[in-house]
């Protein structure tokens, strides 16, 4: 069956629908699996509004993260064969991405950390910006803030898959505007050499933006998703303010390459709903399609919940996470001589000669 | 006796052989090149990469992630300018993820003027390495340490930067330093481990029985013991002044010559103990000469040693030009040559405070 594209406002380029689209069979969740999605969609939201009232605040220098991606990222979370270790999949995330990772279990407090920048943080103990998780046993790669060279670190652990003919697969997430990096191009080179195919699921998040600069002004192609073509890398641009055709689309690509063991690039057009970063406000858009309310709508619909029911969810994850903020205001700022802490695997202090 | 090439062929080899290596690669490092300086003939490990520096670079980073020991060439270091974001990427990723995860590589890439490479083979990369924190970075002159350098890179738990002296890659050790396990012999070994000529599909190396052999990263060796003048280099200048200081040894000027091997970490006790002793100094090293290694040292110098010295600190670098000229006549006028260190050394050891 095909997926679903919805036309007009979900801002999926009309092209699309010619894409390959026999991805796996479009269902609508079974409640159970629509109430979980849509809680952690709304804890995630809830979470990164969270974070741009302690940027506000003056609790954290930059904010910058992936709320207006839930509808995406929430499914691709849960879908992960999470772990540690090559038979587990590799993640090499940016920094819109910590609704994956609270949908794989991680502790939101612990992002609330680095906003704060603390001692306590433990993906990076105060050093990086909020959104750059590491977690190791997870699989987890460090996020990073230059644009798209995880997609040239990606190929690394997927011919390590490849060569021990491991079960997992590596994952690999960055936005639209960072396509034209060159490391895009390296991934898809590497990823689509005959006979060395990697298992890798390369996932574009379409948010028509590269900071300021609209899609129109940095791109030629109709579909990020095209550049596939030349390399036989089968690909499709759905409609990612969607859970359940995101979610659709995630397993079907995922199957593929864990079958296949070939790469498969999906993109997903989503919405960006508070600007690029702190740096452009943080302020809530209106022109652009939000992913929750369009699924409570749903779930209302379908009878699932009601909007009071909703708001008082909104409101529990809402005080939950202000008086975890709260608490991490009171976790102790990093001590002036840890700078030299970790700068060697076999040296953690530093070289004294 | 082993040229210094023979020398890391056969350190990748026991690499790959004993001690975890299991990626051997670059643009023409696999079969049925192994590599445009034959440093990779034979190898097991050994595959050919698409041209395309970063993500070279991207997959030693993601195989390293992925617990796998890979070894990256960048076929001349002239061309591994595009991808000093994925070589800060290497050397920050374990200090960024507060020690989550070490990125254990190796990337060799030969570096220098000597062999009349124009402009773009005959750069010097040791000023550039030394600006991105949390590599190791060594450099042989000899064969036996670049086979001793090689096993500490390869086993080392960080990421190491192999730079090698292009001009002494064919140059056969001395008496001496030899490696252990290696036929006396240059034609018997040359018949064990080069690749024939024309067709090699069926060719494979016969190993000597090597033994292993360390040279601690972070131990300079002194190369001429002296007490007038202490010179401190490394790579390809060590036998220019070597040769300067045994002409000069006829006009009874003593010069020590200290080979640092390692660029960081760097051997400061050795280094003191010779400016100790002459309390004269020069530096001698190819890169371009504003932002040279040579200036940290000599900085150093003045700050923690500058009651030990009787004359000003000397550093004879390339010119700080675009490039090395092809003409023989420009490649002197740009590189430090053999004359040059002698009227250095001997400037230095008659100057009168």
């Amino acid at each position: 069956m095909i997926i679903p594209v919805s036309s007009g406002g979900s801002g999926v380029p009309r092209a699309a629908a010619n894409m390959d689209m026999k991805l796996g069979t479009f269902t609508e969740f079974s409640p159970d699996v629509a109430l979980s999605v849509h809680a952690l969609m709304l804890q995630a939201r809830v979470f990164e509004e969270r974070l741009i009232a302690m940027y506000k605040q003056g609790d954290g220098y930059f904010w910058v993260g992936g709320p207006g991606e839930e509808a995406f990222n929430i499914p691709l979370g849960l879908l992960v064969n999470k772990g540690q270790g090559l038979d587990h999949d590799f993640l090499h995330l940016h920094y819109r991405s910590a609704a994956t990772l609270l949908a794989m279990g991680a502790d939101p407090v612990d992002s609330l950390r680095q906003m704060k920048n603390t001692a306590t943080d433990p993906y990076s103990r105060g050093r990086n910006f909020v959104g750059h998780a590491s977690i190791r046993k997870w699989n987890v790669a460090p996020i990073s803030s230059p644009i798209e060279v995880q997609f040239s670190i990606a190929i690394g652990t997927a011919e390590a898959q490849r060569k021990t003919k491991s079960k997992g697969i590596t994952i690999v997430q960055g936005g639209d505007a960072g396509t034209a990096e060159g490391d895009f191009s390296t991934c898809l080179v590497w990823s689509s050499r005959k006979g060395s195919e990697l298992p890798i699921l390369i996932l574009v998040a379409n948010n028509k933006y590269g900071i300021s600069t609209p899609y129109e002004g940095q791109h030629g192609e109709v579909c990020i998703s095209d550049r596939g073509k030349a390399f036989k890398i089968r690909g499709a641009t759905i409609d990612g303010n969607d859970p359940e055709v995101s979610w659709a689309a995630i397993g079907a690509a995922m199957h593929y390459v864990r079958t296949e063991r070939k790469p498969f690039l999906l993109e997903a057009m989503v919405s960006r709903l508070h600007g690029h970063s702190s740096a452009s406000g943080a302020n809530f858009v209106k022109n652009e399609i939000d992913c929750i309310a369009r699924f409570e709508h749903k779930l209302e619909e379908r009878g699932l919940l009601t909007r009071a029911q909703m708001n008082e969810m909104r409101a529990h994850f809402t005080a939950e996470l202000l008086e975890a903020s709260k608490r991490v205001r009171k976790e102790p700022q990093p001590l002036p001589e840890t700078i030299w802490d970790y700068v060697y695997a076999d040296k953690n202090r530093r070289e004294v000669n | 006796m082993a040229t210094m090439i023979q020398a890391i062929r056969m350190a990748l080899h026991v690499g790959e052989e004993r001690l975890g290596v299991t990626d051997i690669f670059g643009q023409d490092v696999g079969p049925p090149l192994g590599g445009v300086f034959t440093g990779t003939q034979g190898l097991e490990t050994a595959w050919n990469s698409p041209l395309d520096e970063r993500g070279i670079i991207g997959m030693a980073i993601g195989l390293a992630l992925a617990g796998r020991k890979p070894i990256a060439e960048i076929q001349f270091c002239d061309y591994a300018f595009n991808s000093i974001d994925m070589l800060k990427i290497a050397g920050n990723t374990y200090w960024a993820s507060a020690g989550d995860w070490n990125v254990p590589l190796v990337m060799m890439t030969p570096v220098g003027a000597g062999i009349r490479g124009s402009i773009y083979h005959s750069h010097s990369f040791d000023a550039q390495a030394t600006r991105i924190p949390g590599w190791k970075i060594v450099m042989p002159s000899n064969p036996r340490d670049a086979y001793g350098l090689m096993l500490s890179a390869i086993v080392d738990p960080n990421p190491v930067m192999f730079l090698e002296p292009k001009a002494l890659l064919r140059v056969k050790g001395r008496d001496g330093e030899e490696i252990p396990g290696e036929p006396g012999d240059p034609k018997a070994l040359s018949k064990m481990i080069d690749a024939p000529l024309g067709d090699r599909s069926a060719w494979k190396p016969a190993w000597p029985k090597l033994e292993e052999y360390y040279v601690s990263i972070g131990k300079a060796r002194v190369a001429r013991a002296g007490k007038d003048v202490t010179v401190l280099t490394y790579g390809r200048n060590v036998p220019m002044c070597l040769a300067a200081a045994g002409e000069l040894a006829k006009d009874g000027i003593d010069a020590e010559i200290i080979d640092l091997r390692s660029l960081y970490p760097y051997d400061w006790p050795a280094i003191k103990d010779s400016v100790r002793k002459t309390h004269r100094v020069l530096c001698v090293n190819e890169d371009t000469e504003i932002t040279n290694f040579g200036e940290h040292l000599i900085r150093r110098i003045i700050e923690e040693l500058f009651y030990e010295l009787h004359a000003p600190p000397k550093l004879l670098a390339g010119a700080h030009l675009p490039g090395v000229g092809l003409a023989d006549a420009l490649e002197r006028a740009t590189i430090p040559q053999t004359s040059g260190i002698k009227a250095a050394i001997d400037t230095l050891a008659r100057h009168q405070p």
